[in-house]
């Protein structure tokens, strides 16, 4: 169960769900519910990932190539859909991170000057 | 990149799977099974949503239902077979149609000339203002201004002949035209093999080369590829053949004669056999092609033609009287090519239309009968939660498809029949061998099937959208099922149909009676028992081997084939004439006017000086032909044997053209006087009466008959009167000719009575094809009115019983029934009449001796349709009064 009541955890700005994804799938293939426990664990519960958001986003990363699934076994020896990165889905991870990189620094100069 | 879809099955079961890896997880964390399930749940969020846009990115939904909706189409009229039989023919019949005029209006009228750059080739139309004279061709000198002017690329006189070529498998009479060396540099093209003319050669003479076409290649010369190195004769002149040209290559030409060219000359129009020094008058060439200078549009060349032309005329007075005036026209090259079937062909394809638009209708009410039929299914699907728009689209899907099987059948019946119906078609249809079925022929065909399944589906359509489910649902349940709404579009659609089907028959009407009307024309000359042969005397190219080069050296020949003539067994009396002499024949009389020019001349009188050259039709004959064709002579004396070649010229001429000349006095005795340098005055001795040789259309036509004795001339025709075989005629008129000269060809047995009639051929070709389809519009009409009143018939069988039970009379029944039916007949006849008056108004160019407000054709057509209204009626009403009304009642 988590610890923080959910209604204060961040919403997910349009489009990072992607990023997140194959930013999570580096370290190895996860299936859909360790994507989604992951994602919500490393930012230390503060994201909010709706489950049933989360397929139709794996969905559209397969079609476009950038992920490829396979039917496999999870820890606990349930049937599960393991996903793992291609290689053009890691040429897209590295443009996307860049791109973040850039508007996050971006928009942290704009906020920083502000206050100065 | 394209990979299989994904099936729902698997993504359902891989949520599942997440489902129950994050219940396992919360009942680690020590939740109740319970609690982590409805955990697991919520935290997923809307599981079916999920699987919804899950579904529907994977598929376009609109062609999902379209499957859908195709594959119950499909189901719903292989259960009715003979109904989708009909539908299928009816559209089968009215698309094929359709698509076969098409694909001619696709080849003549739509697709450009076969040439390089079309649109800036132009025809040149030279005329004479103030002689009244149009299309009067052109001389040397004029070529040359033009050529220099600098708006032309490249401009060719064009002079068609008929000759004699010998040195291939047999002697033939080929088709030439006499063109400028540039000619094929200037329409762009190139032979098949070989090579064209230089076009920039300007010497004098004929070029000793010629092209030939395809056709006379594989015809003359098997198709030898080495004909390159063969020389062949053209009359008594050795020519080198050059090139070939490719297959389906036509010359741009008028007439059909002028297109299907097999040899083509070359020349710059002087030097022997022309003259060394052409001089502005005569007009020696009869008509000529150009490709305007790049970048020059049609409008721009002609403004900059008419300032070089007057500037010509300003140069050289003398030869340009003033109000002569000289004036040339620049004339798109296709219109000159298919400008005249234009109308015709419009015509074919509105009447054709019209009769795929009845076939519409006619199936549009099929599908109403239908649909009424069930109606209670529709009512059920609407009651299990159909859409209105779903319902609608549903049905016009089931038309659509109706459609498109209609038109797929169609488009195999034309590429069936395409070889049968373009031998049909008249020969002399321009552009006829680029006739095919290619994709916009297809398109088109696809777009008017389409078109066709919108407008039948549409009316069945939206009323299946409106019905009312607990009404359609009872009456269902009692087997009468039309709504009144329904009952209506019905009628309305036949009233429909029989306007269009009045519309189509009042234009076959007009065009019938302007048919009969030229069949039946008082001609004024003889066509029974008189039988034409042509021969021609050749021309070489220097006149030191012309044996008939004066008419003093021709005339003896002339004699001794008459004497000849005559003595064949069965002939009364025989004539010679020029091409022009043969009555109707317009690619002979054009043959004449475009090798000689037409006839100018002045009359004589104190007034000359101012007069300007009048235009008259002109032939040479020899005296007997006045008799052969049965020609009444009116005033003084015909030709007699004391006319020859060594005394004053003499004319006989029409009526027409002494009431136009001299209408006060007494023509004999007048003198008239050719325009041509050099013509001698030339006295009318007698007035013979008018007769339609030029053109049934008209009547009085101006006319000078010339003496052939005096006049030169090499393309002769021998009439012979008297009860003859043609078939046999030929070979013994031959035998005849080449018993005084062997050289001589001889061809064309024709009585004249053919002549006339193949004058009509283009005629009679649009007549037929208008009144086929009028004829089957009318059919078409019928059977719609009789679909509805029998279906009329049978809803009301119920009331016709209790009326006859209540004491109605048979004849009753029988009147209501055909009011019925007449009602619709007149209200369609009545908006037919009103769209007829507009239809005939335009078409009014192709009728003759008929006004476009024909009473006689509007009434009897009108008359016509209402009987076959009422006999379509009689059945079904026959069908009404033999109701028992005992069953009917019971039946309830």
């Amino acid at each position: 169960m988590s610890t923080q009541d959910p209604t204060e955890r961040l919403e997910l700005l349009q489009g990072t769900l992607d990023l997140l994804i194959l930013r999570t799938l580096i370290l190895g293939s996860r299936h859909g519910q360790g994507i989604a426990r992951a994602i919500q664990q490393t930012s230390d519960e503060e994201l909010l990932v709706e489950h049933g958001a989360l397929y139709p986003a794996l969905q559209r990363l397969e079609e476009r190539g950038w992920i490829s699934a396979k039917w496999g076994t999870s820890a606990n020896n349930r049937k599960a859909r393991f996903y793992s990165l291609t290689s053009a889905g890691r040429k897209q991870l590295v443009k996307e991170t860049t791109k973040w990189n850039r508007l996050t620094a971006a928009i942290g100069r704009i906020l920083e000057s502000e206050k100065g | 990149m394209f990979r299989r879809k994904r099936k729902l099955d698997d993504f359902t079961s891989e949520i599942q799977a997440h489902l129950q890896l994050e219940i396992d997880r919360l009942r680690d964390l020590g939740l109740s099974e319970e609690q982590a399930r409805a955990t697991a749940r919520r935290s997923f969020g809307n599981l079916l949503l999920a699987e919804e846009r899950f579904y529907e990115s994977a598929r376009w939904l609109p062609w999902d239902h379209l499957w859908q909706d195709a594959r119950y189409a499909l189901r719903a009229l292989r259960k009715s077979p003979g109904f989708t039989a009909i539908a299928v023919l009816t559209i089968a019949l009215g698309v094929g149609a359709t698509t076969a005029i098409f694909s001619i209006v696709d080849a003549t009228l739509l697709r450009s000339l076969p040439y390089a750059e079309p649109q800036q080739l132009v025809s040149i139309v030279d005329d004479l203002p103030g002689s009244g004279a149009r299309d009067v061709g052109m001389s040397q000198p004029e070529w040359e201004d033009l050529q220099h002017s600098g708006i032309f690329e490249f401009i060719s006189p064009t002079w068609f002949d008929e000759n004699n070529l010998t040195g291939s498998s047999r002697p033939q009479r080929v088709r030439i035209l006499l063109v400028a060396p540039n000619y094929f540099a200037l329409l762009g093209v190139r032979p098949q093999l070989g090579r064209a003319f230089n076009p920039l050669d300007h010497s004098p003479g004929l070029l000793e080369e010629i092209v030939i076409s395809h056709g006379l290649w594989k015809r003359a010369f098997g198709g030898d590829p080495h004909v390159l190195d063969q020389s062949v004769r053209i009359d008594t002149d050795l020519y080198q053949i050059i090139g070939v040209m490719p297959p389906g290559f036509d010359a741009p030409g008028r007439i059909g004669e002028e297109r299907n060219i097999e040899v083509w000359a070359a020349t710059s129009f002087y030097g022997t056999p022309l003259p060394d020094h052409p001089l502005r008058n005569p007009r020696i060439l009869p008509t000529a092609i150009a490709r305007l200078k790049s970048g020059l549009t049609l409008t721009s060349a002609q403004s900059r033609l008419d300032a070089v032309v007057a500037a010509v005329q300003e140069e050289f007075p003398q030869d340009y009287p003033l109000q002569g005036g000289w004036r040339v026209r620049l004339v798109p090259l296709k219109e000159r090519v298919v400008g005249n079937v234009r109308q015709s062909l419009l015509l074919l394809l509105g009447a054709v239309g019209l009769v795929l638009l009845i076939g519409c209708v006619n199936v549009a009410n099929l599908l109403l009968a239908r649909a009424s039929a069930r109606g209670r299914e529709i009512a059920l699907r609407q009651a299990l939660g159909a859409g209105r728009k779903r319902l609608i689209s549903q049905l016009l899907t089931e038309s659509l498809l109706l459609s498109v099987l209609g038109g797929v059948v169609g488009l195999l019946i034309v590429l069936c029949t395409k070889a049968l119906l373009l031998r049909a078609v008249p020969q002399s249809l321009p552009r006829l061998n680029a006739v095919s079925i290619n994709w916009a022929v297809l398109l088109f065909a696809l777009v008017v099937s389409l078109g066709a399944g919108v407008i039948f589906g549409l009316a069945p359509a939206l009323h299946a959208g409106r019905v009312d489910l607990t009404v359609a649902l009872k009456e269902a349940s009692r087997g009468s099922t039309g709504s009144g709404e329904q009952a209506r579009t019905r009628r309305l659609l036949v009233a429909a149909e029989f306007a269009l089907s009045l519309v189509l028959m009042i234009a076959a009407g007009l065009l019938l009676r302007s048919f009969w009307d030229l069949l039946n024309v008082r001609l004024g000359f003889r066509t029974e028992n008189v039988i034409s042969v042509r021969t021609r005397i050749p021309a070489p190219n220097f006149p030191e081997n012309d044996r008939y080069r004066t008419t003093a050296m021709e005339a003896p020949f002339l004699r001794q084939v008459l004497r000849r003539a005559k003595a064949l067994p069965g002939v009364e009396d025989a004539a010679i004439g020029d091409p022009a002499a043969t009555p109707l024949d317009e690619s002979l009389k054009d043959l004449k006017k475009i090798s000689e020019g037409q006839f100018f001349f002045t009359l004589e009188g104190p007034a000359v000086q101012n007069e300007q050259p009048a235009l008259a039709e002109r032939t040479s004959v020899t005296p007997e032909y006045f008799h052969v064709l049965g020609l009444p002579l009116l005033r003084g004396r015909l030709f007699n044997e004391m006319d020859t070649e060594n005394t004053p010229p003499v004319a006989v001429v029409n009526e027409a053209f002494a009431r136009t000349f001299w209408p006060q006095e007494n023509s004999v005795g007048k003198r008239l006087k050719s325009t041509r340098v050099g013509s001698p005055w030339i006295t009318v001795v007698g007035v013979v009466a008018n007769a339609r040789t030029e053109s049934l259309a008209e009547a009085g036509v101006p006319k000078v008959y010339l003496n052939l004795y005096q006049a030169l001339e090499r393309r002769l025709t021998v009439f012979l009167l008297g009860h003859l075989d043609p078939a046999s005629l030929e070979e013994r008129v031959r035998q005849q000719i080449q018993a005084v000269d062997p050289s001589l060809p001889v061809s064309g047995a024709q009585t004249l009575n053919e002549t006339v009639s193949a004058s009509l051929a283009d005629r009679r070709f649009s007549m037929m094809m208008i009144a086929s389809f009028a004829l089957t519009a009318l059919l078409l009409a019928g059977l719609g009115i009789y679909g509805v009143i029998s279906f009329m018939v049978n809803e009301r069988r119920h009331e016709i019983g209790i009326r006859l039970a209540l004491g109605a009379q048979r004849s009753n029944i029988l009147g209501i029934v055909l009011r019925q039916g007449l009602r619709l007949a007149l209200a369609g006849a009545a908006i037919g009449l009103a769209a007829a008056l507009i239809v005939s108004h335009l078409m009014a160019g192709l009728l003759y001796g008929v006004r476009p407000t024909d009473p006689l054709t509007f009434v009897g057509v009108a008359l016509l349709l209402i009987g076959v209204a009422l006999l379509a009626c009689y059945i079904p009403a026959r069908r009404a009064i033999r109701v028992d009304p005992a069953i009917a009642l019971r039946h309830e």
